[in-house]
């Protein structure tokens, strides 16, 4: 079943989390992965990937430069459910 | 009716002897970064490299081959006349034909050996070690000499920040033999030309011929989509290289894969769910990425740490520009 906004962000954040090691209530939609959140070019492929597998969803690579806060990729992972 | 005579070769192979040729330079981050406008930091943070060896600029990939190849043939205890076949899987040998591994045949006395080179790039050991394991297995060569040989600095743009700065010179080579027991597992391996473009040359010989090239052609690479698919589609191709071999990965002591970056093997450790008593090679730090010569590089950097010995088990995987990837688990020698 598809799952909302509210549930993506909490799933997506304790992925950014687990990669990064920052706590996941700092992972807000207004953030900015690499600004924010110190995230480089490389971990942000890892939480793509374990995204695409958590959600479900296909992310292709060309449009991971699209998402550059957090609220991007959950308006993109929602949107992109089945 | 007349029928053919089928040679049948030994039932096992395995790696006699291994060699291997550092470029002569050991080239820090600080002399790379100014072209680059990076810095040491950033290197180490993004792939591992503290250094990477590079050649001199009259030393060929033939030179690196030699090298090593005299290494190896050496620690397997036989003659060059014993080897019926010269491989060489390199990228770099900077002419379209002849090929470089008659060169190299004749200069370490192999003559007539069966020579040819291979073209995978970051895979081309691991490719190099099925065939020769089928030759020998085939009974269609005694001895098979393999070398992964690259002088990536030759196709390198300084002022490139995709994969330039990660790369190095040298080469590796393997002596494979007949064997009383089995001492190459079954080979997985594969490609997928949809991601052809994420490891490239800039331009082809024929731009470079028609004036359409900007400039000299050198290498490139899309980081972040090729760090994805090395870090998450490579760990299953070599959990597949352990079930093959009929084995799990607590059976083995060493995994050595292709030496592109230390955030892919952290990921690939990850992914495949390595004990911890396994030896990780890790030779990039200080190589830097040689591509077909990688593995063979991190194998006897292993050996010389002492983390490794004679008849270990090691899982090596190979993975690159194709794209192509190879698995296969050895005994190593």
């Amino acid at each position: 079943m598809a799952k909302s906004e509210a549930e993506v962000l909490e799933g997506l954040a304790a992925i950014v989390a687990e990669e990064t090691g920052l706590d996941a209530a700092d992972v807000q939609t207004d953030k900015s992965f690499t600004d924010d959140l110190d995230i480089d070019s490389l971990s942000m492929m890892t939480i793509v990937t374990l995204a695409e597998e958590e959600f479900d969803v296909r992310i292709p690579d060309e449009d991971v430069k699209n998402l550059v806060t957090v609220g991007d990729a959950v308006k993109y992972i929602t949107g992109a459910q089945a | 009716m007349t029928t053919l005579t089928i040679k049948r070769g030994p039932e096992f192979s395995r790696i006699l002897g291994l060699g291997v040729a550092r470029g002569e330079n050991v080239v820090p981050n600080d002399d790379i970064i100014e072209p680059i406008d990076s810095s040491d930091e950033w290197i180490r943070k993004m792939t591992g490299i503290a250094t990477r060896v590079r050649a001199n600029s009259e030393t060929s990939v033939i030179d690196l081959s030699e090298r090593a190849s005299l290494e190896a043939i050496a620690k397997a205890g036989i003659d060059a006349t014993e080897i019926d076949a010269v491989i060489l899987s390199t990228i770099t040998y900077p002419h379209m034909t002849p090929g470089g591994a008659p060169v190299l045949a004749d200069r370490i006395g192999a003559t007539p050996a069966a020579a040819y080179d291979i073209s995978a790039a970051c895979a081309g050991y691991c490719y190099g070690i099925a065939q020769a394991d089928a030759l020998v297995r085939a009974g269609t060569a005694r001895n098979v000499l393999v070398v992964g040989a690259e002088k990536m600095s030759d196709f390198i743009d300084p002022a490139d920040r995709s994969i330039s700065y990660l790369l190095g010179d040298a080469a590796g080579a393997v002596v494979i033999g007949s064997s009383d027991t089995p001492g190459i597992g079954p080979t997985v391996w594969g490609s997928d030309g949809a991601g052809a473009q994420l490891i490239r040359q800039t331009a082809s010989w024929l731009d470079v011929r028609d004036g359409s090239a900007e400039a000299f052609p050198t290498l490139v690479q899309e980081g972040p989509s090729v760090y994805k698919w090395a870090s998450f589609k490579m760990g299953p191709v070599a959990l597949e290289a352990i079930e093959a071999a009929g084995i799990t990965p607590n059976d083995i002591q060493a995994f050595i894969p292709h030496q592109a970056n230390t955030r892919i093997i952290d990921q690939m450790v990850k992914q495949i769910g390595l004990p911890e008593h396994v030896a990780v090679g890790r030779d990039i730090v200080d190589s830097g990425n040689t591509s077909a010569a990688s593995i063979p590089l991190a194998t006897e950097r292993l050996y010389r740490d002492g983390a490794v010995k004679s008849g270990d088990l090691a899982l090596q995987i190979g993975f690159g520009a194709g794209l192509v990837y190879a698995a296969q688990v050895v005994v190593l020698p």
